[in-house]
């Protein structure tokens, strides 16, 4: 077990693409780290690096108190869950959890009491003479995680090993791979595309878009204060809305109306003429429905819903709107920076299941003006997260040790949770 | 009930398919068999079975006056099989391995060398080899025909090779580096179990292609040291020099044919196919 420590690692390959800028963080030892980012972000070459699969064009890498960039994977001695598993089809289940023992010249003995005890621990015991071609996924996927725990490795590093599993069977292993972990105390980074895997499994959680750092935080903070257009449109699902605003003076010129700040939220806007605010689906109700304490917290505005989701516990209602044509672009982007597509603007709205608004008429929406975030369009920074880090400079940012990104300082300094404990929802 | 006559009359279209093709490739090898035992004035009655059933030919060509021409070109070529199958393949195993898993310059260039080898016709090169070998004294030994087979098995190895190497998933190697094996220990462990299919099969075609030969055979030697049996073959004489050594010849074709089946059932059980089945999700 030890500790991982980046210092400004970079990878620029033969084709001069350069993949990873500028990482430095800190992994401290028993952490559970998240690499997370759309496809292409350099997640996955970051993790192969620090295994040693891919060299590090600059920068420096330690493991412990050693620096590795120079070492062989096997002299690194870390152990890795492959997404597609990489199992050795010519083994049965106990050779492959065996194969490091073996390789490490292991007496017998101590190789049997190992596998048995990881085999015991994963549930493997009336799989172990069987060959991999014979095992479903999951039980692929704890062969697997059977071989890297066998070994007292220092860290475990995790290839997006859900992402083969079917959804019910990725729940159920999301929760093992916690569980294992919690046990066994192991420095672990994983890398994943999937935003429900980084919020539940992470300690904390590293943002990345195309090989630079945006946010390194605890999954709280990332969903409560993202500091960038970027993490908040990757983290959440539905995603935050988007809607585009012309300051003027001390309020906020919307397609759903004139909106003000309130004092909690409030900033200095000068400077800026136009700006995105930014609201998760859940920071709307159906203003009915909205208890008269709370109702003037927000604004209420009516619109137009065209489609909604009952899903049980809540609903999820649709309402298009139009933005101005260099908006809609720049948001445009960013779906297609998120490996999404985004049609049309719209806002989605989560209303408590108990609303009764009918699909394709007038409603009239309330939105909590206290969890709304103000960003910057042309940079993306997220000037409410600024605002409150200026207002309280020793808040602390991280839920973990300090860690640099470099990619914007706002990071370090946004205060954690400002709106603890003044969540009401509606009764 | 519809559709299991149809699927059963499908069935039976394949079947007579398949007993067509059968047929149509065993039919020679009947015929051989059948002549090669009759009696030399059963030859030319044109009837497939023999009148009588005699062991006459296979007497002469293993211990008759054939016998020696037979049994040591017998001898030749399973010698100078083997070892050009075995050059070929170990060679072919590393730079198959190199070309699937490494960037090199060349890389291409091997492979395009490697196919126009394999298509440049054996007839045009066999005379120039001919002069050669008698210069530098090749001629009529095991290495003089070892040498020019491997340039016919090498490339066809190389790239079935390579293909197979291919088929390997790359993590599957990176894992067992990973698991803390050298670059040696991941290629012996991982790479070469999951290639055996792809390497006996790889030995077995070389190997048909050194036996089956017969230009470099019978232009490169010229007498027991080396001369192979497709060769020796031709110089089978009959009982008087009025009389055609057919029924001689189909014994020995018949012997010749043994070997390969022999290897063929051997290998057989070595060339599953799908044995990487398991490694990664797929």
């Amino acid at each position: 077990m030890a500790a991982i420590t980046l210092k400004d690692i970079n990878k620029r390959y033969g084709d001069g693409f350069h993949a990873v800028k500028n990482v430095s963080l800190d992994i401290a030892d028993g952490e559970f780290v998240i690499l997370v980012g759309p496809s292409g972000c350099g997640k996955s070459t970051l993790l192969r690096m620090i295994v040693g699969l891919e060299d590090i064009t600059s920068g420096e890498l330690r493991i412990g108190d050693e620096r590795v960039n120079e070492k062989a994977p096997r002299d690194r001695n870390l152990s890795m869950v492959f997404q597609n598993y990489a199992l050795y089809p010519h083994l049965t289940v106990y050779e492959n959890i065996a194969f490091p023992l073996r390789l490490s010249k292991t007496p017998d003995k101590e190789v049997d009491e190992r596998v048995r005890r990881a085999s015991d621990l994963l549930e493997l015991d009336e799989h172990l003479d069987r060959k991999p071609a014979n095992l479903s996924g999951g039980q692929r996927q704890r062969v697997a995680m059977g071989r890297a725990i066998v070994r007292e490795a220092q860290a475990f590093l995790f290839d997006e090993p859900l992402s083969n599993l079917d959804a019910k069977l990725r729940g159920q292993m999301r929760t093992e791979i916690s569980r294992l972990q919690k046990r066994l105390g192991i420095t672990t980074v994983y890398v994943t595309h999937d935003q429900v895997e980084a919020m539940t499994l992470g300690d904390r959680v590293v943002v990345l878009r195309r090989g630079v750092i945006q946010q390194v935080a605890s999954p709280r903070e990332l969903y409560e204060n993202p500091v960038n257009l970027f993490v908040a449109g990757f983290i959440g699902s539905p995603p935050m809305n988007f809607i585009s605003a012309t300051v003027v003076g001390d309020s906020l010129h919307t397609p759903f109306g004139e909106w003000r700040l309130p004092p909690s939220r409030a900033l200095d806007l000068s400077g800026h003429e136009v700006v995105l605010l930014g609201a998760r689906p859940e920071a709307f109700e159906d203003a009915s429905v909205v208890s008269d304490t709370a109702r003037e917290h927000g604004v209420v505005f009516d619109a137009t819903i065209d489609v909604i989701e009952w899903l049980g516990n809540e609903q999820y209602a649709y309402v298009p709107y139009e933005a101005p044509e260099d908006i809609r672009a720049q948001l445009a982007e960013l779906e297609r920076e998120l490996d999404s597509e985004a049609l049309r603007t719209q806002l989605v709205v989560a209303l408590d299941a108990s609303s009764r608004i009918p699909e394709g008429s007038p409603a009239s929406l309330w939105l909590d003006l206290r969890r709304v975030h103000v960003f910057d369009p042309e940079s993306g920074d997220n000037l409410t997260v600024q605002a409150m880090g200026d207002r309280t400079p020793d808040a602390a940012g991280n839920g973990g040790p300090p860690a640099a990104a470099p990619a914007d300082p706002a990071a370090a300094s946004a205060d954690p949770a400002p709106e603890t404990g003044e969540t009401p929802m509606a009764p | 009930m519809d559709e299991q006559q149809l699927s059963r009359g499908t069935k039976a279209w394949w079947w007579v398919a398949g007993v067509v093709v059968i047929v149509y490739a065993l039919f020679p090898v009947a015929w051989i068999i059948s002549l090669s035992f009759k009696t030399p004035s059963d030859l030319a009655t044109g009837e497939f079975l023999p009148t009588n059933w005699v062991g006459d030919n296979y007497d002469s060509i293993l211990r008759g006056d054939a016998q020696d021409l037979f049994l040591s070109s017998l001898r030749n070529s399973i010698g100078i099989s083997l070892i050009a199958t075995f050059i070929s393949v170990v060679l072919a195993m590393f730079a198959a391995y190199a070309i699937a898993r490494l960037d090199f310059p060349g890389k291409r260039l091997i492979l395009t060398t490697a196919l126009a080898v394999a298509i440049f016709p054996v007839i045009s090169i066999v005379t120039p080899l001919f002069n050669l070998w008698r210069n530098i004294g090749l001629y009529d030994t095991w290495l003089g025909l070892i040498i020019p087979y491997l340039s016919l098995t090498l490339p066809i190895s190389i790239w079935t090779m390579s293909a197979f190497f291919r088929q390997i998933p790359w993590e599957l190697e990176q894992a067992a580096q990973v698991d803390g094996a050298t670059t040696w220990q991941a290629f012996r462990k991982v790479i070469v179990p999951l290639a055996t299919p792809g390497v006996f099969t790889t030995a077995i075609i070389s190997f048909f292609i050194a036996w089956n030969d017969f230009i470099y055979g019978i232009s490169l030697t010229s007498t027991e040291a080396a001369r192979p049996v497709p060769a020796a073959l031709a110089f089978f004489t009959g009982a008087s020099q009025f009389e055609e050594p057919t029924g001689a010849i189909a014994a020995a074709a018949v012997v010749v044919t043994i070997p390969v089946v022999i290897l063929v059932l051997l290998f057989q059980r070595r060339i599953v196919s799908g044995l990487t089945q398991g490694a990664v999700k797929g």
